[in-house]
């Protein structure tokens, strides 16, 4: 029974890494940017949930919208102001900015909520679902998070294959000068992609906060750096990858939590990745690369 | 090189001098600032901090500029640095050795601890490539420093004792010196300014030097075009190892000397956002280029100091002047700009018959 729920939190944690590794796997895979400011995004989208429900008395789901909306608009002005004007230019610099704009969130919040911890409440109210006797207890938190990463999944598989504008997408990453001559607007089709991610990492942060209610400015940088690590697991650029890389974490997490050390789990995922990336260099479900000479 | 009867230095010489110049004046003005009291308490405490960190963008910009790979987990060989450095020093006070030996042996056995986890680090991490060579970095990064969190170390008269528990039996008149999370207490702060300075410059020293030898110009040439270099018979692993094992051993360096200089000291402290802390300092004092990271790590340590006028604020502008800095430098406009200006000003020398460059 024990193990049995120690996959099911495993999987829970391992959802909310996917749908964050999911924004890091298209932003790499359309630009080519380690972006580093996700996990603030995520924060940010965290904090107007929770202002949306506590401050402005809105229902859940609206908080949720709203939350969406807000880091939305928030990617694209990001995406404008400090990532556009250097595109082209060395991947470094856009690293440096993206650490500035990772920064500036969290100072910002810092600001304006204080350091002080909020108490986020869970947007899933309602009881535990209890299974086989009583003995295996499955949280609402842990159900919901689950479904909605899976339809996340399956939107974004559907979105990027099936519409034109993800096809779009799918053309830029491959190759970005051979779709402008396709007639593809890049830079509209970048910010897009900035703006799905941004507002993906509003519903990981609701999603996030409901499962481990702790919310500070600081919140969303180690999820951020762990939900990264997750999609280069799964192959950076991949969206399945993200969510096999994103759930094998969390799970490997837990698991390493549960039997091996609580202290040493953040070591045990990193030497995992470390030896993933030694025998599959792209990552699970990575493409190779062949090198020109 | 003497020409015409004149001293003509080489575009290198000249940048290295130059390095030695900046780093010998700011370490003069400031130490005579702090004598005279000028220095703001604040302010002077930085100063070790800064030497420090100047040694960690020097060793960063090794692997970052030199080799060309990016290293997101420099922190970690500084913190082998300075924990080993903090065990040693205690560990000779206990024998009685005067401070200026404590400092140099503990210099060195943090240099050589941080060498060796470098070497066994290297050997996995260099065989990837780009941004899964930099993430494997930032993944050594944080298990070094989820390791420490589980290292206690005591000290008593039969000398050190290691455990993963804080139950250690030490006899009497023993105390613990490095505390799982807590890191060392109980330390003692020995690092002086003056061996801040001696370590910078023993670091640019080493660095040009190699730079401008025959092992740096192979680690330059890997770095411009791999297969190229690959082709006429250089050994990729081997260079791009001595890059790394030098720069960890730099790093080393660097943590004892910043360990040395805190009375407590906490692995948290050499976290991911430390690798990034010296990264941005490499990148603003421009990559590959020595003596800028030195310089930057210098400005970009006092530049929060100097933004205390706005209080609350300053993480914040700070943020933002790193933003606007990497937009203005990349700015295609004012590059052309730029360039006009130093075309316009160093023109007329050309016209005297400069035909060193045509060479």
């Amino acid at each position: 029974m024990n193990l049995l729920s120690n996959l099911i939190s495993g999987l829970a944690i391992g959802s909310v890494y996917a749908v964050i590794a999911l924004g890091y796997t298209m932003v790499y895979g359309i630009s080519k940017m380690l972006n580093f400011a996700h996990g603030d995004v995520i924060m940010v989208g965290a904090y107007i949930s929770f202002c949306a429900t506590v401050y402005w008395n809105m229902p859940a789901w609206a908080g949720i919208l709203v939350s969406m909306a807000f880091c939305t608009v928030l990617g694209i002005i990001i995406e404008g102001l400090a990532y556009k004007p250097l595109r082209g230019t060395g991947s470094l610099s856009v690293l440096i900015t993206a650490i500035g704009v990772s920064y500036f969130l969290q100072n910002a919040a810092l600001l304006i909520f204080g350091s002080a911890p909020k108490m986020f409440t869970s947007v899933f109210k309602g009881e535990a679902f209890e299974l086989l006797n009583h003995q295996l207890v499955i949280t609402r938190e842990t159900v919901f998070t689950f479904s909605i990463c899976i339809v996340i999944m399956l939107l974004m598989w559907f979105f990027t294959q099936k519409t034109k504008i993800g096809k779009a997408m799918r053309a830029v990453s491959e190759d970005n000068n051979a779709a402008r001559l396709m007639g593809i607007d890049v830079n509209r089709t970048i910010s897009l992609t900035f703006a799905i991610g941004s507002m993906l990492a509003a519903v990981a942060g609701v999603l996030l906060c409901s499962n481990y209610p702790v919310l500070m400015p600081t919140t969303g940088s180690m999820p951020g750096i762990r939900a990264f690590t997750a999609a280069v697991f799964g192959g950076i650029g991949s969206i399945p990858g993200a969510m096999v890389g994103g759930i094998l974490l969390g799970i490997i997490e837990i698991f390493a939590r549960a039997y091996i050390s609580s202290e040493l789990s953040d070591a045990i995922v990193f030497a995992v990745l470390i030896i993933v990336l030694l025998v599959k260099p792209t990552g699970l479900l990575g493409k190779k690369i062949s090198e020109k000479v | 090189m003497r020409k015409n009867g004149k001293l003509v230095l080489s575009p290198y010489k000249k940048n290295e001098i130059t390095a030695y110049l900046v780093v010998v004046l700011f370490f003069g003005i400031m130490a005579s600032l702090k004598a005279t009291g000028v220095l703001s308490r604040s302010l002077s405490g930085q100063l070790i901090p800064i030497a420090a960190y100047m040694i960690m963008a020097v060793s960063l910009n090794l692997v970052v500029g030199i080799s060309g790979e990016l290293s997101l987990g420099h922190a970690g060989f500084m913190s082998v640095g300075a924990f080993t450095g903090i065990i040693t020093s205690l560990y000779l006070a206990q024998a009685g050795a005067p401070t200026v030996v404590r400092f140099v042996v503990a210099t060195l056995a943090g240099g050589v601890a941080a060498g060796i986890v470098g070497f066994v680090i290297a050997i996995p991490v260099l065989r990837l490539r780009g941004d899964y060579l930099a993430i494997v970095t930032l993944a050594f990064g944080e298990i070094i420093r989820n390791i420490l969190n589980v290292v206690y170390v005591g000290l008593d008269r039969n000398g050190l004792h290691f455990a993963t528990t804080s139950d250690i039996a030490l006899l009497e008149g023993g105390s613990m010196i490095l505390k799982g999370p807590m890191g060392a207490i109980t330390n003692e702060e020995i690092s002086t300014l003056l061996e801040g300075f001696i370590l910078v410059v023993v670091a640019l020293f080493l660095a040009q030097n190699m730079l401008n030898s025959r092992t740096g110009r192979a680690i330059m040439a890997i770095r411009d075009n791999r297969i190229a270099a690959e082709s006429i018979g250089l050994s990729v692993t081997k260079y791009k190892m001595i890059a790394f094992v030098v720069s960890a051993v730099l790093a080393g360096f660097a943590g004892v000397l910043f360990g040395l200089n805190f009375s407590s000291l906490a692995p948290v402290k050499f976290g991911f956002n430390q690798s990034i802390l010296i990264l941005v300092f490499i990148v603003l004092g421009g990559i590959g280029n020595i003596w800028g990271g030195v310089i930057s790590a210098g400005v970009l340590t006092i530049l929060p100091e100097a933004l205390r006028q706005f209080s609350d604020y300053r993480m914040l502008v700070y943020a933002v002047v790193l933003i606007i800095v990497m937009l203005v430098t990349n700015n295609k406009s004012v590059g052309t700009f730029m360039s006009g200006l130093k075309g316009k000003l160093t023109s007329r020398k050309k016209e005297g018959g400069d035909d060193s460059e045509k060479n």
